[in-house]
């Protein structure tokens, strides 16, 4: 018994040694993988983790952005910075360049979101550089289409996922065979909740970009939904435009992530916010997700994350 | 707080999907957004009560019928525990997907409908929780309610329950009469249930012992990946990285790596970038051996005095998970933890009837969702361990070599 207590990992510890676990079974089973990164707390404590899985060696991945060019600019400083700090290859593909090669009409309406396009880009850049397996930052607890998917999720050649065909996934064996051409979309945080990436954020005193603490921001209320106000949205002559104090619970485009009022300016208090809200985490702050019951799903199946 | 994970198995309308959504719903881990989502979609459905059955469902084909289809993994937390729950389905046809949802958990909840006691969805779940050696069973007798709440009814069913439980040699069995509709014993102990002189369930989750879960006596390294920077900084350095699965190990012990059976001592242990002196499951690590011996992914590094079986013939139960079945003479990937080899069918010793446990021999082949004991020829030698001695080294999956697809569970002997 005595063992059993001196021996013991708390939920947070148990939650970082599998992520690395997950890390290095991609680093073992794939020649191309890749780190897909936001700027948002999920990826960077992926790469905190990666840190963790490889060091003093380096990432046997880049990081690959898709830009939308719809960004919060504190979080591109912040992503650049993070590179730079760690000396690990980022690559970025802009949305802009698919939809100009393509012939891809810009989104429109009042918060024309670039998001849908961006598998696109998602795909050709996969494709660019043949990776056969995207490391995510996607966790189960946010949307309930994420709840059901594998940790090594199969895509095919056309990035789809199939929810009715899943491979079973068991104890901690990671079956990452594939065909060529197909690709594998990996989740190390998928057993982690929000709470669970504040908590750690904390122990490890991970640094985020600002828009995640309280700050002034101009915004307009939208259907009870504060969206900051950017060159990115249409601003109709009966929005009212107000300066709050608001941050941000996720991390995506201007034009369809809205910020929570909040005087949470630092992590102690954002974990106290979070523990008391009452509204998930993509219900409050993705203005994307609402379109329809199986937004996720339908996005998933035509090769989004 | 620690971290446990428990699997939920019913019959199609036993109230699995309910019960789940009964303790996200009791525990406060559902959020207005979700819930005023789902009490449109029950709008839809022409229902009266919120269903929490569609907290669980996350497909659309799932919610247009009814049914969970593959495992949904739901979250929730309470000041000692963090919970992870595994929602599998039922049906025969989904088997697979409830081994995949069961192979990683510390518990099972085996509902049982109060009006219909043990019926053959009972069995086969309790065969998987026995085959998977899933170390707590709850079994809960459902739809109380139904039954005016008779205390002579859940006795009856705990004394048809006890005889198959016996049969399949599960232990740690604890008995809870609930009502999920309706909430009773689920959070809060029912006054209806006054009879009851036990815990309600979540007071069951948040308090059963799961340290043992982890085995700390056995100890067993599989390597991963090897940590070579080949900087000028880093000249020499070469780690070997993995996760510790079970035991403990110390600088200096002596250790044998396999199969191959070089025998070295331990250099030094790295924990997220520091030296420690000792390292225990389940922490991921890099190790560092005194010589320089050929260490690749794929070896499995243990301590000199602890040898697991070497063999390049394996007898192994399987729950086989493709319509292909198998046959004697198919050939498979064998992946057990981060080795690969390649094996072949040499015998089929009996298939397993899930429903009466009898053994049935001669079978020339087995299917979809059947569970059988077969031997395998493997291309090189495995280093492994009996799945009941140590099953952090003794589950390994088959997959097909033309299609990739993870083809069957295996339990090695």
């Amino acid at each position: 018994m005595e063992k059993y207590h001196l021996y013991h990992l708390d939920h947070l510890d148990q939650l970082e040694s599998e992520a690395i676990h997950i890390f290095r079974e991609v680093a073992g089973q794939f020649e191309k993988p890749v780190l897909l990164f936001s700027g948002g707390k999920d990826s960077i404590t992926l790469v905190h983790l990666a840190l963790r899985a490889f060091r003093p060696g380096n990432f046997p991945f880049p990081l690959l952005h898709i830009d939308t060019g719809h960004n919060f600019p504190e979080v591109l400083q912040f992503r650049d910075a993070l590179v730079h700090e760690i000396g690990e290859q980022l690559i970025v593909r802009k949305v802009e360049d698919t939809m100009r090669s393509k012939n891809l009409p810009e989104p429109k309406g009042k918060f024309a979101s670039r998001n849908a396009l961006q598998t696109f880009t998602l795909l050709d850049a996969i494709e660019e550089f043949k990776f056969d397996a995207c490391i995510g930052g996607a966790r189960r607890d946010e949307e309930k289409a994420r709840a059901k998917e594998r940790i090594f999720s199969v895509r095919d050649e056309f990035g789809q996922w199939d929810p009715k065909l899943q491979r079973p996934e068991l104890w901690n064996i990671y079956n990452g065979k594939i065909h060529k051409g197909e690709n594998v979309r990996v989740f190390p945080i998928s057993n982690w909740t929000e709470l669970d990436i504040w908590n750690y954020i904390k122990r490890h005193q991970i640094a985020l970009p600002s828009i995640y603490f309280a700050h002034q921001r101009e915004v307009i209320e939208y259907e009870g939904q504060l969206v900051a106000v950017s060159p990115f949205i249409q601003i109709a002559e009966d929005d009212c435009i107000t300066t709050k104090q608001v941050r941000y619970r996720t991390v995506g485009d201007m034009s369809c992530t809205a910020a929570i009022e909040s005087t949470a300016t630092n992590i102690d208090d954002i974990i106290a916010e979070i523990i008391a809200t009452k509204t998930s985490e993509r219900g409050e702050t993705r203005i994307d997700d609402k379109v329809s019951e199986a937004a996720m799903e339908d996005r998933k199946k035509n090769g989004y994350f | 707080m620690d971290i446990l994970r428990f699997i939920t198995a019913g019959s199609v309308d036993d109230g699995k999907s309910t019960l789940i959504g009964r303790l996200l719903y009791d525990s406060k881990s559902i959020m207005i957004d979700q819930l005023t989502a789902i009490q449109q979609q029950t709008k839809h459905k022409a229902l009266g009560e919120i269903d929490l059955a569609l907290l669980t469902d996350g497909l659309r084909a799932e919610r247009e019928q009814g049914i969970t289809i593959d495992v949904a993994y739901k979250y929730f937390s309470t000041p000692k525990r963090k919970f992870i729950i595994a929602d599998a389905p039922g049906h025969v046809q989904y088997t697979r997907n409830m081994v995949t949802g069961a192979s990683n958990a510390n518990l099972i909840i085996i509902l049982i409908d109060a009006r219909n006691g043990v019926v053959e969805q009972t069995k086969r779940h309790s065969i998987i929780a026995a085959l998977l050696k899933i170390p707590h069973v709850i079994i809960a007798i459902n739809k109380m309610d139904m039954v005016d709440y008779s205390e002579d009814t859940f006795n009856n069913i705990v004394i048809d329950y006890a005889a198959v439980a016996e049969s399949l040699g599960l232990n740690n069995i604890t008995y809870l009469p609930i009502s999920a509709l309706n909430g009773d014993n689920i959070v809060e102990k029912s006054e209806l249930l006054s009879w009851y002189d036990g815990p309600s369930l979540l007071s069951l989750l948040e308090n059963i012992s799961i340290h043992q879960d982890v085995n700390l006596n056995i100890t067993r390294f599989p390597v991963q990946y090897v940590i070579r920077p080949q900087s000028p900084e880093w000249h020499d350095y070469r780690g070997y990285a993995g996760k510790l699965i079970s035991g403990i190990l110390k600088q200096g012990d002596a250790v044998t790596v396999l199969p191959e059976g070089l025998t070295t001592t331990i250099d030094y242990i790295e924990h997220n970038g520091k030296k420690v002196n000792e390292a225990f499951a389940p922490q991921s690590i890099v190790l560092h051996l005194k010589d320089d011996i050929d260490v690749s992914r794929g070896n499995l590094i243990v301590p000199s005095h602890q040898l697991p079986t070497v063999s390049k013939e394996i007898t192994t139960l399987i729950c086989w998970m493709d319509a292909k079945p198998l046959q004697k003479g198919n050939r498979y990937w064998l992946q057990i933890n981060s080795t690969m080899v390649k094996c072949m069918v040499s015998e089929i010793q009996y298939a397993l009837d899930v429903n009466t446990l009898e053994q049935k021999n001669n079978v020339s082949y087995i299917g979809l969702n059947e569970i059988a004991k077969i031997v395998l020829k493997t291309a090189s030698p495995l280093a492994f361990d009996s799945y009941n001695t140590l099953s952090a080294n003794g589950g390994a999956i088959l997959i097909d070599e033309a299609t990739n697809v993870t083809v069957g569970a295996c339990m090695l002997q």
